[in-house]
């Protein structure tokens, strides 16, 4: 009997795991700036929301982007003019940042949903490198110095986000709203037909989809998503730069994402506080800072595949 | 919380403060950011941080009662991680000088946080000219050098010394440009001429056909308006299609003493640069190199170094004047007061934009014959008079000369 009963309990542990996982989730973000620095905190945040969107394309639909940096960068630039050239709000800031995002999202997966596996990863990193470039010219980037001093602003005319924790929460906030958005995504009858196009694409076909629609609206969302975390970071650190549109940002969400967990919903956020801790707490430690990203890295593909929250996942027999 | 703990700090302070000078938390913390792993690691790096060191010693803090603490970060050229980095040294551990910073844009962006923080940010890595332009603050020093001392040093002397005919080789991107608009506007007020310029794509890697075009515009002098790799792959190049051997001159607007011992000799030959600061220009200088390189596993110190040693001096000097390190902005008008005087760069002032003057000098590197030890790189070809080294005073459109 009893052994029945908690067997039960388990099973009722286990269909709710996602959101025992995102109540644990959310307390420990809002007790985090308690014991570490703000400024970190939101940083890992909108790593964690970029993550989360690459994650939605390749973990869901099976799309290998190796250009999401365009989206994350040039969102960051938008936002970052607009909030310190044309005076926006930041909400507005961020909303523009998104804007330009989805757009170059729809353009460019629109282009590059035609290939599939390498083809498509090429052509996203040749759209994403050739508005680096852009971006490196472009007068309004300020080239290598980037878009600096921009004013975090007044959100809603009210609330002003120059102190820490009203930034903070406002940070945690856009990043719970995306990630329960993207949770709804994935779990509505639309993301269903996105994983069975990751699983069979020919037989969604089969089944009467229209595959490639469906690929394009989930390369636009992620391309948006992106956007709000470029934007948002935009206005943590009052600064724009190349750094984020460069290649080596579109290889750091793919190790995020893979070190916490490709195709789990929590990995990437795991994935981007490992990593951006690691860059963080790693700073003193001067010219090891890539063999010890290395290392992990190797350990990580060799050890421990599923990534940290897919092993978790594993051992503990729930959904993550 | 904040306001709670300095509430504490001021009454700590007000407690003790009887007893002796009120530096901050009673220590003071200097943070030496800069490239630890990247391409600035050589001239910046651990040395920086080694120079910082050393100035602390040789100005005798611990016998002078001061306790100074120095902590070392790697930005990875990253503005963003050396934002965060610098916030939770100022917010979290105390930091009450950042040093060094090389790459622009994280220098720039610790220039605004330094500002809004009020503490002290001595830049000597960074090139941008901005930081004593329209971006200077009351708490920034730019000390070694800067793009426009060495656009006019490499300009104007290299005129003088009989190289007037110029071809440029410019990256094609904002700093290039720049670069290269105030090198051709102090060629030609010196009365030289300008042949002609090809803009290369950045980063590039084959610089072939712009190195054919500049060969066969029979320029004496080819100017490489760009930085970094750009730098040290078109003077590789040049050297396979033997324009130096050729009797043509190439000039790097900016490089340093590390770059030309990463290419050796043989394909830097020829290389004329400007620089603040060479180790063995003087007893003083060869003295304080001794000590260093075997520090820095052999590397001899670069002007950033040097530049790093001589602010950090200063900047202690100042601290120690005012007995205290609390206000950043009173250091560092006690900073612009007091006339700089210490073993690597002399005797200096700090204008009131912020920028340490002293003289600049031209290079040309030697030929592998006439190098006698290691790291004997450099003939002196020209000095540059501290008055005419940096850009004049009116027209950087520094906001603090106005008023």
């Amino acid at each position: 009997m009893q052994r029945v009963a908690k067997a039960r309990g388990d099973l009722a542990l286990r269909r709710h795991s996602e959101a025992i996982a995102f109540l644990v989730m959310t307390g420990l973000l809002v007790v985090a700036p308690t014991f570490a620095y703000p400024v970190f905190l939101m940083k890992a945040l909108c790593f964690a929301l970029f993550a989360c969107a690459f994650n939605l394309l390749i973990g869901f639909v099976g799309l290998l982007s190796f250009g999401h940096a365009l989206f994350f960068g040039w969102a960051s630039y938008i936002a970052a003019h607009a909030a310190k050239v044309w005076g926006f709000p930041p909400e507005l800031a961020i909303l523009s940042g998104a804007a330009t995002a989805a757009g170059l999202g729809a353009i460019v997966g629109a282009l590059a949903i035609r290939r599939q596996g390498i083809y498509f990863a090429m052509i996203t990193l040749a759209l994403a490198q050739m508005m680096y470039f852009f971006a490196v010219q472009a007068p309004f980037t300020h080239g290598e110095d980037g878009i600096q001093a921009v004013p975090r602003g007044k959100l809603f005319g009210f609330i002003d986000l120059a102190d820490q924790s009203n930034m903070y929460i406002m940070v945690l906030v856009i990043f719970l709203g995306c990630f329960l958005l993207i949770y709804r995504i994935i779990n509505s009858p639309f993301g269903e037909v996105l994983k069975a196009i990751r699983e069979n694409e020919p037989r969604a076909i089969s089944l009467g989809y229209k595959s490639e629609r469906y690929k394009l609206v989930a390369f636009v969302l992620s391309a948006t998503f992106a956007g709000v975390a470029g934007a948002t970071k935009a206005l943590v650190f009052q600064l724009a730069s190349l750094t984020d549109v460069d290649w080596p940002m579109s290889g750091e969400v793919i190790l995020m994402t893979l070190v916490g967990g490709l195709g789990t919903l929590f990995g990437p956020v795991a994935g981007a506080f490992f990593m951006v801790t690691l860059e963080n707490y790693l700073t003193t430690i001067g010219q090891w800072v890539f063999v010890v990203q290395g290392v992990i890295f190797v350990v990580c593909v060799l050890l421990f595949r599923r990534g940290i929250i897919g092993e978790l996942a594993q051992v503990l027999r729930v959904k993550l | 919380m904040k306001r709670l703990f300095t509430l504490t700090a001021v009454a700590v302070v007000f407690g003790c403060g009887c007893a002796q000078a009120q530096y901050t938390d009673g220590t003071i913390k200097i943070g030496v950011m800069n490239d630890m792993s990247g391409t600035y690691a050589d001239l910046s790096g651990q040395g920086s941080v080694i120079a910082a060191r050393m100035a602390v010693e040789d100005f005798g803090a611990a016998a002078k009662g001061m306790k100074v603490e120095i902590v070392g970060a790697d930005h990875q050229n990253k503005p963003d991680v050396g934002s965060n980095v610098v916030r939770t040294w100022i917010d979290v551990d105390k930091v009450d000088v950042i040093v060094d910073v090389p790459t622009s844009s994280v220098a720039l962006a610790v220039n605004e946080i330094v500002r809004d923080k009020n503490k002290v940010f001595l830049v000597s890595g960074a090139a941008a000219s901005d930081l004593t332009g329209p971006k200077c603050t009351p708490n920034t020093i730019h000390w070694t050098y800067d793009t426009w001392a060495l656009a006019n040093g490499t300009g104007k002397a290299i005129v003088k010394t009989g190289g007037d005919t110029w071809f440029f080789l410019t990256a094609d991107y904002a700093f290039g440009h720049a670069l290269e608009r105030d090198t051709a506007a102090v060629v030609e007020k010196n009365g030289g001429k300008v042949l002609g310029k090809v803009r290369h794509p950045f980063p590039g890697t084959d610089f072939s056909s712009f190195l054919l075009q500049a060969q066969a515009s029979k320029a004496k002098i080819i100017g490489l308006a760009n930085a970094g790799s750009d730098t040290i792959n078109s003077i590789k190049q040049a050297s396979e299609f033997g324009i130096t051997s050729g009797g043509q001159n190439l000039a790097a607007l900016l490089a340093f003493i590390t770059d030309v011992h990463a290419l050796g000799l043989q394909t830097a030959q020829g290389l004329i640069m400007t620089e603040a600061w060479y180790w063995d220009l003087n007893d003083a200088n060869r003295e304080f190199t001794k000590k260093f390189a075997p520090q820095d596993k052999g590397v001899h110190p670069t002007m950033v170094h040097a530049g790093v040693y001589s602010a950090v001096t200063h900047y202690l000097k100042a601290v120690e004047a005012l007995k205290s390190d609390a206000d950043g902005k009173a250091v560092v008008a006690k900073m612009k007061e007091m006339p700089t005087d210490d073993k690597l760069f002399g005797k200096g002032v700090v204008r009131a934009d912020g920028r340490k003057i002293h003289p600049m000098y031209l290079f040309e590197v030697k030929k592998p014959s006439e190098s006698k030890a290691p790291w004997d790189y450099y003939k002196l070809r020209a000095t540059i008079p501290a008055d005419e080294a940096f850009r004049p005073l009116a027209e950087g459109g520094c906001p603090l000369v106005k008023s």
